[in-house]
């Protein structure tokens, strides 16, 4: 019989204290999912998805991919819009650890699964290395045909004449491919996906990358995959190149220069009197770099992973 | 690409006139029944609704060919199965019977492939640059919210084009060529007139140069000066590109100015066939007659 006295006990091991979110045969579905998509690059694996304790459209099928993915040991970052100190992605964090035998850090470099909203890390991510991104829409021809039947029919015969038409007309109002985030991709010569709303920057790395990249949309109930060495090609017309954003002002920190390679992903914040500076989107990169450079104490690098 | 398709030839194969588009014994029934639902209608029972399984016989036994470069017109009241023979043709319907062949289109072994065994994939295949239509509504062959120049593109892009510039040049030499306004091309149809609108329609059938273009009622909802100058358009591309066409109107006046050969429909059965001009001076058919007589006043 449990007494008051055994609810009051502490657990005695970190073991003890995990809580399940995911059964077993739930991770199995979802890693049978990612299975799929990983032998069909490109191709959205419809799975059953799990009510989660964050609301849809909060990173749940991110979530629910990185609980069925990761191992006992495992090492796990969780960091949204580049930022690990982010509400979301803290809570996502804890929540991942409160569950699962794994532990968690912010560098991209040692961990096992990164999951991620909106960045792909500016570190260069090797083998072995999983990329868990949460996806609002996975369809990248949401906007140009809503019948769904159409849509399949569209994917299964790779006809994206309706996509290279949005392009184009995208060019002839506007001079340019407007499009800035979760820009269209070919994936494996094959399929087109959406790269989730990761932005132009990110594109690039995705192509022939060494690690795996797991995109979970579970509003929508989908999960697709870019494998490790495949072809990932922004759709654009060959006289039409694809272009990354540009630095066009000096990170606040001065580390970031306009027309330096290899530069990084800026974004503007409001500064103190209401001007605007830029900054590295992705915080760890941003403070180790600080920290080689002697700008940045030993201590910041600790209290980037916030723990609420 | 359909796998079926061969390098396109035109003109004469193997010293013989060839045949662009044959079409053979086609037959469409909606609703119950096979062929035996077929029995006790047609022009002599005057109905096209079977007595035995009450099933809608939309055309049967249609056979036809047309050489390259010929405009065959299709002529009957509206419900006389014309536009019905059109959609089987075109793949937007599924025929009940017969075969169509398309020249160029063969089996693995070299034999004429029959469009209507073709996978749907293979038969949409072949509407990007082996067949166009031309529809009497152009919200049916256009998107009405994309521009000119973009709905252009659409075939194009299709067919693998992926340069902006061509692409765009491409589409403004055939705007031109359909006598368009070319500073119009960047807007969207949906601000064009039902002419303009008609005529975007045939540039974008045009643009991968097919071997056959289907043109369904093309000037019927436009009314009637507008209606001629587009009838004329067709006439010189018909000329200038040496396209094989099918006509389909309930007009004669659309058929005597693009065809010299035409079919009577009737009931879901053709009537009376010959040439276009006979066929208009000494009718045999009494339905033609009618037909004729009402198109003279």
């Amino acid at each position: 019989m449990t007494t008051i006295e055994d609810l009051l006990q502490q657990p005695a091991t970190v073991e003890e204290r995990k809580t399940p979110i995911l059964d077993e045969s739930s991770k199995r579905e979802i890693r049978r999912a990612c299975l799929t998509a990983v032998a069909v690059p490109g191709y959205q694996v419809p799975f059953g998805s799990r009510e989660m304790p964050v609301a849809r459209g909060w990173g749940s099928g991110g979530l629910q991919i990185t609980l069925a993915v990761v191992g006992r040991d495992d090492v796990v970052k969780v960091y949204d819009q580049g930022e690990d100190g982010g509400v979301n992605a803290a809570n996502l964090r804890r929540l991942i650890r409160s569950a699962e035998p794994v532990t968690t850090t912010t560098d991209p470099r040692e961990a096992d699964v990164i999951q991620t909203r909106h960045r792909v890390p500016e570190d260069v991510l090797v083998d072995g290395q999983i990329l868990v991104l949460q996806v609002p829409v996975p369809e990248p021809l949401r906007g140009v045909e809503r019948d769904m039947t159409e849509l399949r029919r569209m994917h299964a015969e790779a006809d994206y004449a309706k996509m290279w038409v949005s392009l184009y007309e995208d060019i002839v109002r506007n001079g340019i491919i407007t499009q800035t985030t979760g820009y269209p991709c070919l994936v494996g010569g094959r399929y087109v996906i959406a790269t989730t709303p990761i932005p132009r920057w990110d594109v690039p790395p995705l192509h022939q990358a060494r690690f795996l990249s797991l995109f979970g949309a579970g509003r929508e109930k989908r999960i697709y995959a870019i494998p490790p060495h495949t072809d990932v090609e922004p759709l654009t017309f060959e006289d039409v190149p694809f272009q990354v954003e540009e630095v066009v002002e000096p990170c606040r920190c001065g580390l970031i220069q306009p027309d330096e390679e290899p530069g990084a992903y800026l974004v503007e914040l409001p500064g103190q009197t209401g001007e605007t500076v830029w900054a590295c989107s992705d915080t760890d990169w941003c403070a180790r770099r600080r920290l080689e450079a002697g700008l940045l104490g030993e201590d910041a690098i600790d209290a980037l992973e916030v723990d609420l | 690409m359909s796998p079926h398709t061969q390098p396109r030839q035109r003109g004469m194969i193997g010293g013989t006139a060839a045949t662009a588009l044959a079409v053979e014994r086609l037959g469409k029934i909606y609703g119950p029944g096979g062929p035996e639902a077929v029995e006790g209608t047609g022009p002599e029972f005057a109905r096209s609704v079977s007595p035995s399984t009450g099933a809608v016989i939309g055309c049967w036994d249609v056979s036809f060919a047309v050489a390259p470069g010929e405009a065959l017109g299709i002529i009957g009241e509206s419900g006389s199965g014309k536009s019905t023979v059109m959609r089987c043709i075109a793949g937007d319907q599924s025929a009940s019977a017969g075969s169509v062949n398309l020249a160029g289109v063969d089996r693995p072994g070299g034999t004429p492939a029959d469009l209507l065994q073709l996978a749907p994939s293979d038969r949409r295949a072949l509407r990007i640059d082996r067949l166009s239509v031309v529809y009497q509504d152009p919200a049916e062959g256009l998107d009405l919210r994309v521009s000119a120049g973009g709905n252009i593109a659409e075939p194009l892009t299709a067919a693998g084009w992926r340069h902006f510039g061509r692409i765009r040049q491409r589409a403004a030499d055939l705007l031109s060529r359909t006598e368009v306004p070319l500073d119009r091309m960047d807007d969207p149809v949906l601000t064009y007139s039902g002419g303009m609108r008609q005529r975007v329609q045939l540039a974008k059938a045009l643009a991968n140069d097919p071997q056959v273009v289907l043109l369904d009622e093309p000037t019927t909802g436009l009314d009637a000066s507008v209606a001629a100058g587009v009838l004329d358009l067709i006439r010189d591309l018909l000329e200038e590109t040496g396209i094989a066409a099918v006509v389909v109107s309930h007009d004669f006046s659309v058929i005597e100015m693009l065809t010299r050969r035409c079919l009577v429909m009737h009931h879901g059965r053709v009537v009376e066939e010959g040439l276009t001009d006979q066929l208009l001076e000494d009718p045999q058919h009494p339905y033609s007659q009618r037909l004729v007589g009402a198109a003279r006043g």
